[in-house]
């Protein structure tokens, strides 16, 4: 392309002006413009973003983006969540801080989801990184106390040390004092999250650590902080802005008033999490700040029931997001969608999620309840054990503006409890009137038509999530031709085969991935798959053994299917077969 | 301590090795025996891996590739399903396990780690879906392809080179076996299947 000599800005100029745009998107648009403007973008993107740590190499994200200065990866698919994606399958990070340990000095930021990241790595983070701020790590696994003690010992900017739902080993070795590894000068800490640590962490040190840290803003504790410690913590970081809770089973006067004391110093709180075991005799204290929540997490309160519930969030008159039992019942939820005006997201989690007949009185009319009275309600997780699509349909109709609308219906293949139709219809109202949906999760009973309607209206979403539906490959088929803007499709038994798949081959390079478990797919398409597309990667995970030692018709266990610039990946355990692994060609 | 377990062939509950399929209205207890066993006639080669997460999955395939106008299938534990994190379940077990003591709750999911001297790879096992010893160490033996052999107090794991083991919530490593079913379900942290002398150390504790 040539360059404009005379009419071009200066470097500088250009430069400062990209410098305003942060969407990874517009980044990308202006990338393409000419090839000097996709050289100061490059050379100027502090923020990248991998959703697929395996769509890319470190060397080639290094190679175009010298100078990163956040970097976010995401490893296993979703569905690893719920323990699909057997142990070893991949997504190991520690290339990638290799790579990065010499390529990007000035590295400030790492944000991993579904990563294994080992102690090795941690380590090598805290001593490469000079001006290390934060490290986010959300559902990874594969470290201990002994990588956090590194991490504590050698970040003297740390900012932000969050662990959502990690699985860390608690090391009892190494006396579980990892927190006391913060040197007694380190005052810089802004947010941590510690909620997922199983054992008890010295108090003494966290004690010092939040006392001596004036910018603390969010504190997460473990089961494993007692409510009378508690109180300790709050007054000596009154500033809290989010606050997680640890376990208090033993409702005592002299910790209640110690603790209504300290709650009602702490002016800033707008976000509270844990009560894990809370003795609903100690709700009573948090009523003062209720007028100021704006985040709610209850999901892990089994304690707290309906009446307790309605009580607290009747208070609540500014939240925005309420994660929820089921104990909150129909009733509660009305109750909510009376107080909460500005509610934007509600989750709801099953408290029994395996017992066969329903423990709560909770149906498809709390949902009802909510969609009617939260005008600004656009993101949904329901679980729950009945539904109709009369209420579907109302739901629709009460909020277009839904945006994510993941329902569990928790008995596959549930239909209508009114008329014991599927629920197609309803499902496909959600999609028809709810125009800007991107994110859409089914269940109950569906059919080849509910897939014809996403196909048809579903043109903004962005990832869907099937369970236990449809009838042939014609659903696949409608989904795949028909959403536009898909990104991720996740499926699970099924009956979608091969037909589907081969003939929408292309658009699976227009999207993140594909995953098919427990479908009729055989493992001669995908074969043929892998062989017709070079830039996807067609992984088969089949624990059975070599898929050569059976017919090639005979339907894989799993399949996950991913765009990626950098083809094979040299990591796969002996569970996951390509196209050119030599024991997919039959021998053993 | 009061045994409350039996080991010994004959003790073995021989009904976990029959290879049929599950009707819907069989008897619970025989649904989760027949859930720890692979169905291997459906597979073309004899020697197949078996793990526990794909069971589900071919249990839940004949449901749906079987009789259409059958009756609901009966009540099985469906890997992944509902699709709730480990991590949250993990949370429940924890609260259940304390409040009832003994009794186990609603049968939420307790997933452990499970690795071997000299495999490569870790898996992870569902301890709830076991109702006993003999079924997990059943299931054990399929995982990885191996003999575990007869338990006694005395001597451990007699007749083979392996012998499984578990670390508990105090971090010690225990013999499986050594306490009731339903105090090793609430103490286990993670499996290991020792292998060579160190095994037979182990049971002559």
């Amino acid at each position: 392309m040539k360059m404009m000599m005379g009419s071009s800005f200066p470097e500088e100029v250009l430069e400062h002006v990209f410098s305003f745009i942060e969407r990874d998107k517009d980044r990308n648009a202006i990338s393409t413009v000419c090839q000097s403007w996709y050289e100061i973008e490059r050379w100027s993107r502090r923020r990248v973003f991998v959703g697929n740590c395996y769509a890319v190499s470190p060397l080639i994200l290094i190679k175009r983006f010298p100078d990163v200065r956040c970097l976010e990866l995401k490893g296993k698919p979703h569905f690893a969540d719920f323990n699909l994606v057997p142990e070893g399958w991949g997504a190991y990070v520690s290339p990638w801080i290799a790579a990065a340990s010499t390529a990007y000095p000035w590295l400030e930021e790492i944000r991993l989801k579904r990563m294994v990241i080992s102690d090795d790595s941690l380590e090598l983070i805290s001593k490469s990184f000079k001006n290390f701020k934060v490290l986010v790590l959300s559902s990874c696994e594969g470290f201990s106390t002994e990588g956090l003690a590194a991490i504590a010992a050698n970040c003297r900017n740390l900012r932000e040390l969050d662990l959502r739902e990690s699985e860390v080993e608690d090391l009892n070795q190494s006396s579980g004092h990892w927190l006391s590894h913060f040197p007694d000068n380190y005052t810089s800490l802004v947010s941590l999250n510690i909620a997922c640590l199983n054992s008890e962490v010295s108090f003494t040190a966290l004690e010092r650590l939040v006392g001596r840290c004036p910018n603390l803003r969010t504190l997460r504790l473990n089961r494993a902080v007692p409510l009378d410690r508690l109180a300790i913590l709050l007054r000596r970081a009154p500033q809290l802005v989010e606050l997680g809770t640890g376990e208090a089973s033993d409702l005592r006067p002299d910790v209640f008033s110690n603790l209504s004391g300290a709650f009602s110093g702490c002016k800033e709180l707008k976000s509270l999490s844990g009560f894990w075991d809370v003795a609903p005799g100690y709700l009573p204290v948090v009523y003062p700040i209720c007028p100021r929540l704006t985040s709610l997490n209850l999901s892990y309160a089994a304690t707290i029931q309906s009446s307790d519930l309605i009580k607290l969030v009747s208070q609540c008159h500014n939240l925005q997001k309420l994660w929820v039992l089921d104990y909150i019942e129909d009733l509660g939820l009305e109750a909510l969608a009376a107080s909460c005006k500005d509610l934007r997201e509600l989750r709801v989690f099953p408290s029994e999620p395996f017992g066969a007949e329903p423990n709560v009185l909770l149906t498809e009319q709390g949902l009802v309840s909510v969609s009617e009275g939260c005008p600004k309600l656009h993101s949904v997780l329901y679980f729950c054990r009945q539904m109709s699509n009369d209420a579907l349909r109302t739901i629709a109709r009460n909020r277009p503006n839904m945006t994510r609308f993941r329902l569990c219906i928790i008995e596959p293949r549930t239909p209508d409890y009114l008329n014991h139709q599927s629920l197609d219809v309803g499902f496909g109202a959600i999609v028809e009137h709810c125009k800007d949906l991107r994110r859409l999760s089914l269940s109950g009973l569906l059919t080849d038509r509910v897939f014809e309607y996403i196909g048809t209206y579903g043109k903004k979403l962005e990832m869907l999530s099937v369970a236990f539906a449809g009838d042939s490959d014609l659903g696949l088929h409608h989904v795949l031709s028909g959403c536009e803007n898909l990104r991720k499709l996740e499926i699970r038994d099924c009956p979608f085969g091969d037909k589907a798949l081969l003939a929408n081959a292309a658009k699976l390079e227009t999207m993140r991935s594909l995953w098919m478990s427990s479908c009729s797919v055989s493992f001669g398409a995908c074969k043929l798959l892998g062989q017709k597309m070079p830039r996807l990667n067609v992984e088969v995970i089949d624990e059975r053994g070599p898929p050569g030692s059976r017919p090639e018709s005979c339907p894989v266990e799993k399949l996950y299917i991913y765009r990626t610039i950098s083809g094979q990946r040299f990591d796969m355990p002996g569970f996951v077969w390509t196209k050119d692994e030599n024991s997919a060609l039959g021998l053993s | 301590m009061e045994r409350s377990v039996n080991y010994g062939g004959n003790d073995l509950n021989l009904e976990a090795t029959e290879l049929r399929l599950g009707l819907p209205g069989s008897d619970e207890h025989e649904k989760q025996s027949y859930l720890s066993v692979r169905i291997s006639n459906k597979r073309a080669s004899p020697e197949v891996a078996e793990e526990s997460s794909s069971l589900s999955n071919s249990n839940v395939s004949d449901a749906r590739n079987g009789d259409q106008d059958s009756a609901p299938p009966a009540k099985a534990q469906v890997v992944g399903w509902p699709p709730i994190r480990s991590y949250r379940r993990n949370s429940f077990q924890q609260k259940k396990t304390e409040a009832d003591g003994a009794g186990a709750g609603a049968g939420a999911g307790m997933y452990v780690k499970v690795s071997m001297d000299g495999a490569p790879y870790l898996r992870k096992v569902d301890l709830k879906v076991y109702k006993s010893y003999p079924m997990l160490l059943k299931a054990l033996e399929n995982l990885f392809k191996l003999t575990i052999g007869e338990y006694s107090e005395r001597e451990g794991y007699n007749g083979s080179e392996f012998a499984p083991t578990y670390e508990d919530k105090d971090g010690d490593w225990m013999l499986v076996g050594d306490v009731p079913w339903d105090m090793f379900i609430s103490t286990c942290k993670r499996l290991r299947i020792m292998k060579g002398l160190e095994a037979r150390g182990l049971g002559c504790l």
